[in-house]
């Protein structure tokens, strides 16, 4: 091999860069997001929609409602189990999760996602 | 080969590769397989490929210099030189390597040769290939980054930083209402972009359509498919839903999170609900990780091998021996001399020293020769 050190230096700088994900987790323990259901929320077992859709189109169903209600005050969301829900992040969403650091925030931070809701609306107070 | 039949090559291969998990996932349920065994060993064949590349290249001697360089050579010190096209010490390789690399200096000079005032031939500004080679490999870096909030946990800022400027339009092109979040992440579609224009230019450009064969179409179908399906999964799922009445694109990113920690923890796990494309998107992955060492995506580690860009233009400061220069079998003259020399006084040839004893023996014969 010519130029052995060389070689070998750049083949180092490739697999310590490849391999960032694994190294960097080393020694730091993995939490998995536990959201967790208010007591609201678990009398009521299910949410506005099935679970997996809330969870892969939650921040979809939340842009129409407000589209909607912001410009057609378009406010009673009828459900595909039929139930009629008010239109609201605060009113509705937090009044079942009604705590927005053990639900909401478990999630997000787990995929680094800060939406930028709280600017404006006003999260629930949390007790504790 | 033909030009439509190398496409259709492609097509049908990618195709073939998008089918395979797909049936595998959705109709046999090999969720280990594909979410765990193949990515792991495509990862393997990747470093074993790159190291086998690599290794082998650095066993090719490069005996000479070679200054296919765009600049003054360093010569007498009133001629200036140009320290960067044509180096002559590390600094100016690692600049002009640096250029190459983060810039595509080489691509940049590329000229098109045209009759543009009748007979006469020009040499066209021609940076449109520079401009989309950038475009995708900048793109394809900044999604690859992204990816690592899959990847890490605690994600880190700089990927936060990335996601922040990639995002920045926060959401609005949409023409219907839940496309726009989470928000637009605008290097997906540059990427898509580059992709496509990179595949009509081989097809508009008769030159390049002529020498354009699988190799070169098979990856950017393959990239595009990854791309697409990426796209699907992120942007698409609520217009499935509107359209189809069921959302077969949406993924749990928690979900895929899970999976992806696992893999890089070497503690693998299978969560429930992640649909069929998250596997497809995985499996192009995983193909193009085991095919990138063995075809002319190679470019990536060859571009800081390649002799005219990494060796500094010294060939008329240092010595460079060849490598391949074994010490060879000579016979001098004076040897020769020294073997022969009775023989050839004997037969009367001119010796150019004459030895002791034919001096004494053989005064008169040498002095014939001299006379001659
Ligand atoms: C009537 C009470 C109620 C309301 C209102 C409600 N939820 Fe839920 N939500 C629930 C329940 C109960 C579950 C658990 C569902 C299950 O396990 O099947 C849930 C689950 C979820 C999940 C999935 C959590 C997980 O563990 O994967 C998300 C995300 C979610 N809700 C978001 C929202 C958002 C956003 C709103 C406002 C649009 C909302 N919810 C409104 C009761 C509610
Ligand atoms: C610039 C401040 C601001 C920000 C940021 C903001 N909103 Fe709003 N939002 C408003 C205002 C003002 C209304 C109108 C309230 C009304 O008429 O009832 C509203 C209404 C809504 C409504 C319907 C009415 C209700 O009571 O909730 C929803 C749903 C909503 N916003 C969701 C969101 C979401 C989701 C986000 C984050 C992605 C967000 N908003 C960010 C100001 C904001
Ligand atoms: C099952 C986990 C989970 C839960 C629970 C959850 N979210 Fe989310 N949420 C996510 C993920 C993941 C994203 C980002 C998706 C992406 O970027 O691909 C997201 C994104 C969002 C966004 C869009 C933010 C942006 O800027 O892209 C909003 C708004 C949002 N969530 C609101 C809520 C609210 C309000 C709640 C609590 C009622 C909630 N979410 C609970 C997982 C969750
Ligand atoms: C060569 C590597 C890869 C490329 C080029 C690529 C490309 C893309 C693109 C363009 C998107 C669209 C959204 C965006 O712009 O971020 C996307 C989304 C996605 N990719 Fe990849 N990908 C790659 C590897 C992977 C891997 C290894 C995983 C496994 C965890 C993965 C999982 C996902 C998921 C889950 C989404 C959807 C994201 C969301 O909904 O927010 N990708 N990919």
């Amino acid at each position: 091999m010519y130029d052995g050190v060389k070689i070998i230096i750049g083949i180092i700088i490739f697999l310590v860069l490849l391999l960032f994900p694994a190294w960097y987790q080393v020694g730091k323990a993995a939490k998995v997001p536990d959201p967790k259901l208010a007591e609201k929320a678990l009398k009521a077992e299910q949410c506005v929609e099935p679970k997996l859709f809330m969870k892969t189109q939650h921040m979809k169903l939340l842009d129409e409602w407000r589209d909607e209600v912001v410009r057609s005050a378009d406010r009673y969301y009828q459900s595909s189990s039929g139930k009629t829900y008010y239109k609201s992040l605060q009113v509705t969403c937090m009044d079942c999760h009604s705590s927005k650091k053990e639900f909401c925030d478990q999630c997000h931070d787990y995929l680094g996602v800060v939406p930028y809701c709280w600017d404006c609306h006003i999260e629930p107070k949390e007790n504790g | 080969m033909n030009f439509i039949l190398g496409i259709l090559f492609s097509i049908v291969v990618v195709s073939i590769l998008v089918f395979i998990p797909w049936i595998g996932v959705w109709a046999w349920d090999l969720r280990f397989v594909f979410g765990v065994i193949v990515p792991y060993a495509a990862i393997a064949i990747f470093i074993m490929g790159i190291l086998y590349r690599v290794i082998g290249w650095a066993r090719s001697p490069v005996p000479f210099r070679i200054p296919t360089t765009a600049g003054q050579q360093k010569s007498l010190a009133w001629i200036k030189p140009n320290r960067i096209d044509n180096p002559s010490n590390a600094f100016g390789v690692i600049i002009r390597m640096a250029f190459e690399v983060l810039l595509f200096r080489s691509l940049f000079r590329n000229t098109s040769l045209e009759f543009r005032q009748g007979n006469r031939i020009t040499y066209e500004w021609e940076k449109w290939l520079w401009v989309a080679a950038l475009a995708f490999h900048y793109s394809f870096l900044v999604v690859v980054l992204r990816h690592l909030r899959f990847f890490t946990e605690p994600i880190p800022a700089f990927v936060h930083w990335i996601e922040n400027l990639d995002g920045f339009l926060e959401m609005g092109i949409a023409p219907f209402s839940g496309f726009s979040l989470p928000g637009i992440l605008i290097s997906g579609f540059v990427l898509l972009a580059a992709l496509t224009y990179l595949f009509l230019r081989r097809l508009y450009i008769s030159q390049t359509r002529y020498i354009s064969l699988p190799a070169d179409y098979f990856p950017l179908f393959l990239i595009i498919g990854i791309a697409t399906t990426g796209v699907l999964m992120r942007y698409m799922g609520a217009f499935m839903q509107f359209i189809f009445g069921a959302d077969w694109f949406s993924v749990p990113v928690v979900n895929v999170k899970e999976l992806a920690m696992g893999l890089v923890t070497f503690h693998p796990v299978i969560p429930e609900d992640i649909g069929t494309i998250f596997y497809i998107h995985l499996f192009l992955v995983s193909i193009l990780l085991a095919y990138f060492p063995f075809s002319k995506l190679m470019h990536m580690g060859g571009i800081f091998l390649s002799p005219t860009r990494n060796l500094s233009n010294n060939n008329r400061m240092v010595r460079h021996v060849n490598p391949w220069d074994y010490p060879v079998k000579t016979h001098t003259y004076e040897e020769y001399e020294d073997e022969f020399r009775e023989k050839m006084v004997e037969a009367g040839l001119p010796v150019e020293k004459i030895s002791e004893e034919s001096a004494e023996d053989k005064t008169g014969s040498s002095e014939e020769a001299e006379k001659e």
